[in-house]
């Protein structure tokens, strides 16, 4: 038997912070060194999960297989394809970078990383898993912890209300998809809930056309689609810095990979029959987010809503159910992943010098932080979709996809590409150029560097996202044969 | 008596004895050291658990014992083996309670109310079952009002008595209708008569209904809930505990049997599954609604065990004798498992904050994380396994039970119900929780006050957490047990 690490990878988090649960409260350093020991191994782990798979092989790969609940047909199996190995790549990025930004945090770190680390855990879990049950399992465990991550640290004036809301919307969602996915369970009549058996239960096309919706959408409000994406602007901007890069980061894709995953995946007609109102709500998300965030003050709200144009983009590849859409779609969730992770990092490092996120009261940050203006503006070029870095590999053919399919939402929705860069190239010149207001400049107030955390944070980040960008077959390959596998259920070429 | 029917009855002839013995030592050992019958009686009755899994397992083939009053099967065993842990647990939660853990009596009156349960949930016939709802309910109006000098404990008590004895009188009146028309007490043979066609359905609907009259006393079923909360309330904490899952588990037991064998004809199927899925929305729904105004921890899980209840009437309803999992009931009975653990490990929680800070309001809970991080993370696995969150039991149970009325297709739109009400559910356990982690206290000195636990509580603490995760991560062995209880219903 090989080395089972998929579920190494998806149980290192939780049984740190059983570990770390364990230390005593006040033993802060120790709790810190256990969270960044574990989720370098994590990193480590899925990175080599994500370079050793086989893409001339393709399909489902490092498979396991255990019985959980045989008379349900309820299994634990795990595996990755083209899509989800960069996925948990992303994961063990943001897990990583997150416990550097995190270093700092005081109040009842032990905790902190306790409710971080389930996240993580089910997190992971979505991504590898390939049985229905599992997958909803690890769901709602990686929707839980956020409530408590973002109403204990989170921003004072809205943590209460934002986590609230977050947690609800996303609960709504997962049980509406719950009722389908079990709707599905026993109209196959197969007595499995593995997802792999499933593809191949032939649904028919009215059960398709019916059930669709609850098991996308209800999916799809965690990927933020319009106009169920009200939540997710809120929950970032409320939310600690290193929950909200998980969160922009990773649990929005969590969000899109089960509806692709569940959705489309196991009912294609039902995705046939209901891709225009996708792309038309998605088409929305694209350019009324971009709008939106175009005219926003606070730094943070900034990013939460480019992050809704972002996805938006990432629903209308899916929507497309074409090879270049798809494809793009899937790089597009690590590239937005990475990149939103380094905004939001950004943001926090930030707010924590200047105590203020208006953007009008800031200004010139770059002669205090050069480290983090250069990465920020990297960043910034990324979601320009500026070609040489990965959001360039992303968009491109998502665009392409969409073009073949219907070329006015195209053009549409290429109106974001000016307005992320207006509001971009925007933040950028207000906040890390021009001239800096005194107080930040000298007085008790003054503005320091980021520590070396900080920095190794956004330095690994920046590498990957140039990484891409300049050489696309790191990843576009590994998408490919993914995307393969997807075209085949969903017909089309 | 031969052998088959004391073995029948064997773990109640042993809580017999467990009860004589607590009563003479309670008599013999002078009062400090009374305490120590709480290690005694949840030692005891632990024992009887494992003696009874050991040797007194029903077989693969239900029988009767007692000429037809008790039949032996694994719905009763499985049933009365959860009533055993629910009341050995509650001895350790009472253990430390002030005015409950010294005196003999108290372990004495728990005893018996466990036998009745035990004999409720194995009863075959009307006058048996009768005997022991009766057995159960008056020790427990007792104990629900046993703190005397506390106003509250006394109402609650008093409460309990009338609503319990106003119900229960209601209830045998359909007893006695239904023998009345069918010549027999016999839930078997009555079974057999209902599905000759020989007694009218309007008479079975209406008997039905008086008699659900007295169930849904037990199972705290809207419109009969109107005592929990004021009873949970007023009664000691760990009594409202045992109230809340044990007695309501038992009354669940019953409601299972009279309605799955006695009521098994098509006719008069076809009608109570109406009336309880109307029961069931409608339990859940006021349940959740009400919770969610409550300011008193208590009160909030109250109206949280109605609504739960509500949850488990889905699994009634969802039956289906063809299919070959037998899910409804099934689910019902694994629901109810994880229900129990998961509502002592609350109530254990409340118990041991109570005895500390003397408060039972939800503003009390207030900086609980910092004050004892373990206890505050006890109520976080409670509170999550209760609105249904994984790994914990609570997911798992309502996802078995939504299945079952999913796979019915009849009853698809009862799961979305009790998905919206699951929702609602969400809302309260997470303010309950944002009061326990986000929240510092009024007076900042009270944050470095400590909530130390005594052993008692450590120990039935840690197990049930350790429960609440192994029903919710491994659930085989349950899941096996439940269809076990399900299958052998008939």
């Amino acid at each position: 038997m090989q080395f089972p690490i998929l579920s190494v990878i998806v149980f290192t988090p939780i049984v740190a912070g059983i570990l770390i649960l364990l230390i005593p409260g006040n033993r802060k350093t120790e709790v810190r060194v256990t969270a960044l020991a574990a989720a370098t191994i994590a990193m480590l782990l899925s990175a080599w999960v994500y370079f050793s798979y086989d893409i001339s092989a393709g399909g489902y790969q490092f498979q396991e297989l255990y019985k959980w609940l045989p008379a349900l047909g309820i299994s634990f199996r795990v595996g990755v394809d083209g899509i989800s190995a960069p996925l948990v790549l992303l994961t063990g990025i943001v897990m990583f970078t997150g416990v550097l930004i995190s270093w700092g945090l005081d109040d009842r770190p032990r905790e902190f990383f306790v409710f971080l680390f389930i996240l993580a855990t089910g997190v992971f879990g979505v991504f590898v898993s390939l049985d229905l049950f599992m997958l909803f399992f690890f769901y709602e465990i990686a929707v839980f912890p956020m409530y408590l991550l973002i109403s204990i640290w989170g921003w004072v004036k809205t943590r209460e209300y934002a986590a609230m809301k977050l947690t609800l919307y996303l609960f709504i969602g997962s049980v509406i998809a719950l009722v389908g996915a079990l709707a599905m369970y026993f109209q196959a009549g197969l007595h499995s809930f593995d997802m792999l058996e499933l593809e191949k239960a032939g649904f028919s096309p009215v059960f398709q056309h019916f059930w669709f919706p609850f098991v996308f959408f209800g999916f799809a409000v965690l990927g933020g689609i319009f106009p169920f994406h009200n939540w997710s602007p809120d929950g970032h901007v409320a939310a600690p810095t290193a929950v909200s890069m998980f969160h922009a980061g990773v649990l929005m894709k969590l969000g899109a990979f089960a509806s692709l995953r569940v959705g489309i995946m196991l009912m294609p007609e039902g995705a046939h029959f209901w891709k225009w109102v996708i792309l038309g709500l998605a088409t929305v998300n694209v350019v009324y987010g971009a709008f939106i965030a175009a005219v926003q003050t606070d730094f943070k709200y900034v990013i939460g809503f480019s992050s809704v144009s972002h996805m938006g983009l990432v629903m209308l590849g899916f929507a497309t159910l074409t090879k270049e859409g798809l494809t793009g779609a899937g790089v597009q969730m690590f590239s937005h992943g990475v990149m939103t992770a380094l905004f939001f990092a950004v943001v926090g490092m930030v707010y924590d010098r200047a105590h203020t996120r208006e953007i009008p009261e800031l200004g010139g940050f770059s002669k205090k932080m050069p480290w983090v203006a250069v990465a920020f503006t990297i960043g910034g070029l990324v979601s320009m979709g500026m070609p040489g870095l990965s959001g360039f590999v992303a968009e491109f053919p998502i665009f392409m996809g969409v073009w073949k399919v219907q070329p006015l939402i195209a053009i549409i929705a290429a109106i974001s590409i000016v307005i992320t860069a207006s509001y971009i190239i925007r933040v950028i010149g207000r906040v890390f150029f021009g001239a800096m207001p005194e107080h930040f400049e000298h007085g008790d107030h003054a503005v320091g560097d980021v520590t070396v955390m900080d920095k190794v944070a956004l330095g690994v980040i920046c590498i990957i996202m140039i990484t891409v960008g300049v050489y696309p077959s790191v990843m576009v390959p590994l998408v490919q044969s993914g995307v393969k596998n997807i075209l085949a259920l969903v017909g089309g070429a | 008596m031969t052998a088959e029917n004391v073995l029948a009855i064997l773990p109640e002839i042993l809580i017999l004895v467990l009860a004589g013995f607590v009563l003479l030592l309670d008599a013999l050992w002078p009062e400090p050291k009374r305490r120590s019958l709480g290690w005694l009686t949840a030692g005891g009755l632990m024992l009887i658990l494992a003696v009874s899994v050991a040797i007194a397992r029903p077989g693969d083939d239900p029988r009767f014992a007692f000429g037809g009053m008790i039949r032996d099967d694994w719905l009763g065993f499985t049933f009365r083996m959860a009533f055993l842990f629910g009341a050995a647990i509650t001895c350790l939660f009472a253990m430390d309670a002030e005015q409950l853990g010294k005196k003999g009596e108290f372990y004495v009156l728990l005893l018996v109310s466990t036998l009745g349960m035990n004999l409720m949930a194995s009863a075959g016939d009307l006058v048996m079952l009768y005997l022991a709802i009766e057995t159960t309910s008056i020790p427990l109006y007792v104990l629900a009002g046993f703190v005397v000098n506390d106003d509250k404990s006394t109402e609650a008590g008093f409460k309990y008595m009338l609503f319990g004895a106003l119900t229960s009188t209601v209830m045998l009146y359909g007893f006695s209708l239904l023998y009345g028309f069918s010549g027999t007490t016999s839930l078997y043979e009555l079974a057999e008569k209902i599905r000759l066609g020989l007694i009218p359905t309007g008479v079975l609907v209406g008997t039905l209904m008086l008699m659900l009259v007295g169930f849904g006393f037990k199972i705290s079923a809207v419109p009969f809930h109107y005592w929990a909360p004021d009873v949970y309330e007023g009664a000691p904490t760990p009594v409202a505990g045992f109230l809340s899952t044990a007695s309501k588990a038992a009354g669940f037991a019953v409601l299972m049997r009279v309605l799955l064998v006695a009521f098994s004809g098509d006719e008069v199927m076809h009608s109570w599954t109406t009336l309880i899925a109307a029961i069931s929305v409608i339990t859940m729904t006021l349940g959740n609604t009400l919770a969610l105004a409550q300011k008193n921890i208590k009160r909030l899980l109250a109206y949280s065990s109605i609504a739960q209840a509500g949850y488990i009437l889905i699994g009634l309803v969802a039956i289906s004798p063809d299919g070959p999992l037998n899910l409804g009931i099934r689910s019902a009975v694994f629901y109810l498992i994880a229900y129990i653990v998961t509502n002592l490990t609350v109530f254990g929680v409340v118990a041991a904050f109570e005895r500390v800070s003397g408060s039972n309001e939800i503003d009390a809970y207030k900086g609980l994380s910092r004050r004892s991080p373990g206890l505050a993370f006890i109520m976080l696995i409670g509170m999550l396994s209760l609105a249904g969150m994984p790994p914990f039991g609570g997911f798992v149970a309502k996802v078995f039970v939504f299945a079952a009325a999913v796979e019915t297709k009849t009853w698809t739109w009862l799961a979305v119900v009790g998905v919206l009400n699951a929702i609602i559910g969400l809302y309260y356990y997470l303010t309950v929780l944002k009061v326990v982690y986000l929240y510092r206290t009024d007076n900042p000195d009270d944050e470095q006050k400590p909530i130390p636990l005594t052993r008692p509580y450590a120990i039935a603490l840690v197990v049930l957490t350790a429960g609440i995760v192994l029903i919710g991560t491994l659930f085989g062995p349950w899941f096996h047990w439940a269809g076990l209880a399900a299958g052998s219903l008939f």
